[in-house]
Formats: C-alpha cells, structure tokens, sequence
C-alpha cells in the first residue's frame, strides 16, 4: 500500500471535511450540518443545542443565510454563544450553492472559527432555509441533520427527496402543533422509516423543557465514534 | 500543460466563491442604473475597462512569474476603497483553496503562507493559471471574462432578467474581452523595464462608492 508522505505532498492539504486533523496534527471538530425548509425550527434547533451541550463541549456556529444576517443575529441576540463563536456566511442567494456547489466560503469561515474560539470539539454549520433537495457536501461536514416539521403537511416524508431520504440524522419538529395542524405523527414515522430504512427519525418539541434531547443524544454518539476515529 | 485548463479556471462553476457576489450589479440594480439587458450590457463594458482590465493586469503579471507578493501590493494601491480590499482578499482567500486542491504547486503553497488571510484574488487567479500552466493572456483572459460574468450572473437572479438576454450580453462583449486581456498581457511584459509602474490603475468611482455603501447594508443579497 502507498501512502502519500506529507513532506512530498503538502499542497494536498485543503483543509475540507475529508481531513479529520488539524494543521498540529490534533483530531478536528466534528462538523454537523442542519439543512431543511424555512421555518422548521433549524435555528431554534441550533440555539437548543448550544444551551445543552456548550458547558461540555467547546461549540461554534456557522449559519449561510439567504439573504440576511437574521439567523447569526438571532443566536447572537439570543446569546446562545459568544459573538467570536458565531460567523455568518453570504450565499448570494443561493445557500444550496455555499453548502454544496462551493464550499469555500464555508471552509473559509470554520476555519477562522477554529483560529479565534478553537481548539473547537463541535461546530454546527446552519443552511439557510431552501428546499427539499439541499444537501450539504461531504467536503464540508461529516454529517447532516435534516429538519422538517409537522406544520409543513405530514406528507412531506412521504415525498422524499435527498434531504429527507438520505440525512443521517431527520428531525421532525414541531410535534406539540400535531393536534391544531392535524398532522398524524404515526404516518410520518412509517413513510419515514420506508424512505430512510435504518436511518434514525427524531421527533423533537422545542418548546417543551429538554425537548432537544434526542438530537443531543445523537449528536453524542457521533462525537464518541468521532473521537475513536484515527488521529 | 493543457489549454483546456483554461476552461476549468473561468467556468463559472469553478469553486471559488464568485458566486455569492454581484460585482458591483446589486447596487447598481438598487439604483436603477442596471434595469435590463442593455443597461446590463453598458455596465459590464464600463467595469471590464475599468476594474476589469486591473484584475486582468495582475492576473497576467503574476502569471507571467513576478513576484505575487510584489503584485498584491500593487493590487492594494489600485484598490482604494476598504470594502473591496476586504472582497478581493477574501475572495483570494477561497481561490487559493481551490486553486491548491486543483494544481497544487510551491510557488501556491508560498503564496498562501505570505497572505494567510488572502492576497487579492486577481493575484491568486493569475497563481493558479500558472501553476496550471497557462500563460499571462491566459490569466488576462480568465480575470476579464470574471469581471462581467459576475454581474451579469447577478443580474439574472437580481431582475429576473431572461438568463439568454444575459448571456447574449457576455457574447457581444467578446471584442472587448480580447482587446482587455490583450492589453493585460501586453502591460505585464513591460514590468521588467519599466516596474510595477506599467500596469494600469484604471478606476470607476462610481463602482468604489457603491460597493462602500453596499457593504453597510443589513439585507442584501451578494456579499459584494
Ligand atoms: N410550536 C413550536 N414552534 C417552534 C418549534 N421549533 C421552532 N419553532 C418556531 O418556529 C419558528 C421558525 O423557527 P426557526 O428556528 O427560525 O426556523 P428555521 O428557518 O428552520 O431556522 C420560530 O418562530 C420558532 O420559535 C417547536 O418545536 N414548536
Ligand atoms: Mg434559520
């Protein structure tokens, strides 16, 4: 087997999500990517996850909004984390683009976040709302949360489509509006099992006391997988 | 090296950040200046002989093998305005990243250790169109053809302008892209007798004043 020697090849380093090591040679924070529809709770989600975990673990947020700060200012107002733990990122319209398509901008900003607040253990990377098909880049997270609600029609499982079908995590929020919306939460955890086969379903209510915990739950195995992978 | 190459430096997929920016179209749309394809058309001429054939400049000078630290400050004295020192070098910055993962070389790597938080961008594209081994046209080229691709990119998602009217824009502009790149390539010759003195500092107040205010604005949809 060859193995590139890094005296030979430093170039080859670029810093994406595909190089598990900081420049010093320590394992690099985890990255999470939160992705789905506008107005499903993505940045309430972020907020939550901040307020449970920051006391363990050193967190920074990157949030790509559409066509505002309001998602970095909202954290910010909200403070969830300290100004220097925050970085808003400008998409031009196009968050898909800065999550997918090119991710320089992305890359750029975790790494800046790394330099001032780092060393860092955790950093959640927010995508402005887009649509159903928006999926973040193996380059720039290791993995992905898709949030969805039940306000939002409780076919959305049903349909599909990358976010829903292929995010390792899917997060179906907002469960406390069932009754007034007429969701029927049984239907969507069957058309979501049938879309995703073992891929993990959390149903979350925010606005319940540690309504948060299933996604911190799974944000805590990926952490422990992640720091038993190689240095 | 290949040619082709090229085509892969100035496609406009090419994973740089460009495309989060308007290049001066966002508040040129806001104002009224650009409101269709023909206004569309007489900004994009005005900034490629302006702000475009300095890019186009630098591009081709660093590509020519001039010092790149050398040429980024005279990138700094041809930008007088904060906000776009700040674009340019954010936007150098991200080509550097992909510009490294695409034709990694030495002369990248030593940029990128001198300019840790970006050089310009017209410096880094000229870098990268050498390490990719193209010529100083080349990089004249690719730098030009950015200065009005933006835009008019922009502009499309800005007005709602009929995407073919645009592209039609950017194919009328062809002369003017050859005669920028040429005169590009053509400065950059005469550093060796004359220093960094020969490349041109051509400048659009009006694009420098609005990119200023536009960096203050609290909602907009380009970075720049
Ligand atoms: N009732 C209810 N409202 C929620 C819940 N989660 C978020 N919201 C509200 O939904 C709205 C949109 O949330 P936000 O996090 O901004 O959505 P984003 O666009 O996905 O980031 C806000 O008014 C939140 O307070 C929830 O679990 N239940
Ligand atoms: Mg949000």
């Amino acid at each position: 087997m060859h193995r590139d020697h890094d005296e030979a090849f430093p170039e080859r380093r670029t810093y994406s999500a595909a190089d598990p090591v900081r420049r010093d040679g320590r394992r690099r924070a985890l990255r999470i990517g939160l992705g789905g529809p506008v107005g499903t709770g993505k940045t309430a989600t972020v907020a939550a996850l901040c307020r449970a975990l920051r006391d363990e673990l050193s967190i920074a947020v990157v949030t790509n909004d559409i066509y505002t700060r309001e998602d970095a200012e909202f954290l910010l107002r909200e403070a969830v984390l300290p100004a220097e733990r925050i970085a808003a990122v400008e998409t031009g319209a196009c968050p898909h683009t800065a999550i997918r398509d090119d991710i320089s901008a992305n890359l750029g900003a975790v790494e800046d976040l790394e330099e001032t607040a780092g060393p860092l253990d955790l950093v959640l990377v927010e995508s402005g709302g887009d649509n159903l098909t928006a999926t973040f880049s193996k380059g720039l997270v290791d993995a992905q949360i898709f949030v969805i609600d039940v306000a939002g029609g409780d076919d959305i499982p049903r349909k599909g489509g990358p976010g829903v079908t292929t995010a390792d995590l899917l997060v179906i929020n907002k469960t406390d509006l069932a009754p007034y919306v007429g969701s029927d939460l049984e239907a969507m955890a069957r058309d979501a099992k049938a879309q995703r086969g073992h891929l993990p379903v959390a149903f979350t209510s925010l606005t319940t006391d540690d309504g948060i915990k299933p996604v911190t739950d799974w944000i805590r195995e990926r952490l422990t997988d992640w720091s038993a992978g190689p240095a | 090296m290949s040619r082709a190459a090229l085509l892969v430096l100035a496609d406009g997929r090419f994973p740089a950040g460009g495309h989060a920016h308007s290049g001066g179209a966002e508040p040129a749309v806001a104002a009224g200046r650009i409101k269709d394809a023909h206004s569309l058309e007489d900004f994009c001429r005005g900034r490629l002989h302006t702000a475009g054939l300095v890019a186009a400049a630098l591009a081709a000078a660093t590509a020519a093998g001039r010092d790149p630290v050398a040429v980024d400050e005279a990138a700094d004295a041809r930008t007088p305005v904060l906000a776009l020192r700040i674009t340019a070098r954010k936007l150098g910055r991200q080509m550097m990243r992909a510009a490294r993962a695409t034709w990694p070389s030495a002369e990248l790597d030593a940029l990128a250790a001198a300019r840790p938080q970006g050089a310009h961008q017209p410096v880094v594209l000229g870098l990268a169109a050498r390490s990719a081994g193209l010529t100083p046209l080349d990089a004249g080229y690719a730098a030009a053809y950015e200065a009005v691709s933006g835009p008019a990119t922009a502009a499309v998602r800005l007005l709602s302008l009929d995407p073919f009217d645009a592209t039609a824009v950017l194919a009328r502009l062809a002369p003017d892209l050859d005669q920028t790149a040429t005169a590009a390539a053509a400065t950059a010759a005469r550093i060796s007798d004359e220093g960094f003195d020969a490349l041109p500092a051509a400048s659009a107040p009006l694009l420098d004043i609005t990119a200023q205010q536009h960096a203050t604005w609290p909602v907009r949809l380009f970075a720049s």
